[in-house]
């Protein structure tokens, strides 16, 4: 069990998200960083899907109640396991008793802890993601609270027989320095957009506005206009998905996304490119580029390669610490 | 003419099949008819299909419709071009006919003495146009479970509220322009509140946990204040 003792701003279980329920209003939320909460979960030994927590900007504190292996990826800052700094991107033995502080996350905005065996609440509509904006999932579909219990499996037990000495290189997985420009493919309504606000947008920085969440990341920059009106009916939308409300101030469309919406749409961001503009802080950055589909294409097969090639190699080293069974 | 117009790219991991541009029957009867079709055909890959008024969006991952030279979305429109060389046949599949209690005005419905008056309409007979008509469930969006339907009394129709309520009751049953529908859980809405049903509207942990789907015909019966408190004890807790 992980016993919550004080929930920081946002912490939440979060998975590779809920598929298939679309056609009836339920998205998919998930991590927001599907390549962190990846990582964390094969450095302890589980699929990239298992469910681990999510945590963002000012992180919880938690205590173990049994022996667990665990690891940190994504955003860190003063993270400490009691009181002494915590190593991240690396599996680490947790002794009963022991606490957890991830208080004040300064590099990235979302830090993923995954424990193995992965945390064992029961799936909702095929997944053990919570969509906070909706309310739904596990955890009465709701952002971690003080007191809550949350249960591991058998396989949280450790499996460990020495802390490595090694840790894996953060880059290119998570990097969250604004001066990486973010790569969107032109959305249905680009060419509705004043020349003006085409070119704004692909040049000029946009911040990171403080009211975005899990739903959406509004970007405040020049106001985006379109030549004429448009009347749109409702349609789907998807994560990546760069809205343009009536104000001009795009919204990029998140994990929990509403599954329609009747906004232009003029542009989205590669699925590549996601779990980087899931690591930009509030007040930070964004520059955005135009590329081609299959430029998004040829990044999303080399991200895949070399995804498939760390694991294979992780495994390897994952097996020279594992305890005899 | 009708059928699929057109095939758009929707990101590096869907596209929208487009049978229309406005909020139009025979065109949604075709999005649910071209939704069936793909989801008989069973392609693998294909992780949503989300139907709305007017389009169908595929989304499809994209590691298994990668091909040489081409983009997964390309390859995924070839397929879906292939699945359309025959137009589905748009025969309404449901005739199930759900019937809804609502509780019309009051506390339930605090709009609705305001746009019977825009209506120029008594309230008695901007109800009974509201419960008299048959609609059909167009989509469900926005929100788990909520319904979006068609067929809305034109006299009937209301301009969105200028500043959105941050809570609408769940069960509220509204009307925003020519469109009505209810709020499956409290939320945050633009829409005038006519009245409110007991029914539970969505429940993830039943199956399925949409009461409403797309497709099917719905129809509102009048209840008073004393039926709707019977009938809300009479619900399951969501």
């Amino acid at each position: 069990m992980i016993e919550v003792l004080r929930p920081g701003l946002l912490s939440s279980v979060q998975d590779l998200g809920r598929r298939g329920h679309a056609a009836i209003g339920v998205g998919g939320a998930g991590a927001m960083d599907s390549n962190a909460l990846t990582l964390a979960n094969w450095l302890v030994g589980n699929d990239a899907g298992a469910a681990a927590l999510e945590c963002t900007l000012n992180g919880p504190r938690l205590r173990f109640t049994a022996d667990a292996c665990i690891a940190w990826c994504g955003a860190d800052g003063e993270l400490r396991l009691d009181g002494a700094p915590l190593p991240t991107w690396r599996p680490l033995p947790v002794a009963a008793g022991q606490v957890l502080d991830a208080a004040g996350l300064r590099r990235g905005a979302r830090g993923y802890l995954a424990v193995a065996g992965g945390i064992a609440v029961a799936p909702v509509l095929g997944s053990r993601s919570v969509d906070v904006n909706a309310g739904l999932g596990p955890c009465d579909g709701r952002a971690l609270q003080t007191g809550d219990q949350l249960p591991l499996s058998d396989a949280a037990r450790p499996w460990l027989r020495r802390t490595p000495a090694w840790s894996l290189m953060p880059w290119p997985w998570f990097d969250p320095a604004p001066a990486r420009v973010l790569r969107v493919l032109r959305g249905s309504h680009f060419d509705a957009l004043d020349p003006a606000s085409r070119k704004s947008l692909l040049s000029e920085p946009f911040h990171i506005a403080a009211e975005s969440n899990r739903v959406g990341v509004r970007l405040l920059g020049p106001a985006l206009q379109l030549t004429a009106p448009l009347e749109l009916v409702s349609a789907a939308v998807t994560a990546g998905t760069l809205q343009l409300p009536p104000g001009g101030q795009p919204i990029m469309l998140a994990a929990e996304h509403p599954t329609t919406g009747g906004y232009p749409r003029i542009a989205h961001l590669i699925a590549t490119d996601q779990p980087h503009l899931a690591q930009r802080r509030p007040g930070e950055t964004v520059r955005l580029a135009l590329i081609e589909p299959d430029e998004a294409e040829a990044l999303r097969r080399r991200h895949a390669t070399a995804l498939a090639r760390l694991h294979d190699h992780l495994r390897q080293r994952l097996q020279e610490l594992r305890c005899a069974p | 003419m009708s059928g699929l117009r057109a095939i758009e790219p929707l990101g590096d991991s869907a596209v929208l099949l487009h049978f229309g541009d406005r909020i139009d029957a025979t065109v949604n009867a075709e999005v649910h008819a071209a939704a069936r079709h793909l989801a008989a055909l069973a392609l693998p890959g294909i992780i949503e299909l989300v139907p709305a008024y007017a389009s169908l969006a595929v989304v499809f991952d994209p590691a298994q419709w990668q091909a040489d030279g081409v983009t997964p979305a390309q390859h995924c429109v070839a397929a879906l071009t292939r699945a359309f060389a025959t137009p589905p046949a748009t025969t309404a599949a449901s005739a199930v006919l759900i019937e809804v209690p609502v509780c019309y005005g009051g506390e339930h419905g605090p709009d609705l003495a305001a746009a019977a008056q825009r209506s120029g309409l008594p309230v008695e007979e901007f109800i009974a146009r509201h419960a008299a008509v048959e609609y059909r469930v167009a989509m469900l969006g926005f929100a788990a479970g909520f319904p979006y339907l068609l067929g809305l009394d034109a006299r009937l129709q209301q301009p969105r509220r200028a500043s959105p309520r941050t809570r609408v009751p769940a069960g509220s049953v509204a009307i925003g322009g020519l469109q009505t529908g209810i709020y499956p859980r409290a939320l945050p809405g633009g829409w005038n509140l006519i009245g409110r049903t007991p029914l539970t509207l969505f429940d993830a942990h039943a199956s399925p946990p949409n009461r409403l789907a797309a497709g099917q015909r719905v129809r509102f019966r009048a209840v008073t204040a004393a039926e709707f408190a019977a009938l809300q004890e009479a619900q399951p807790s969501a």
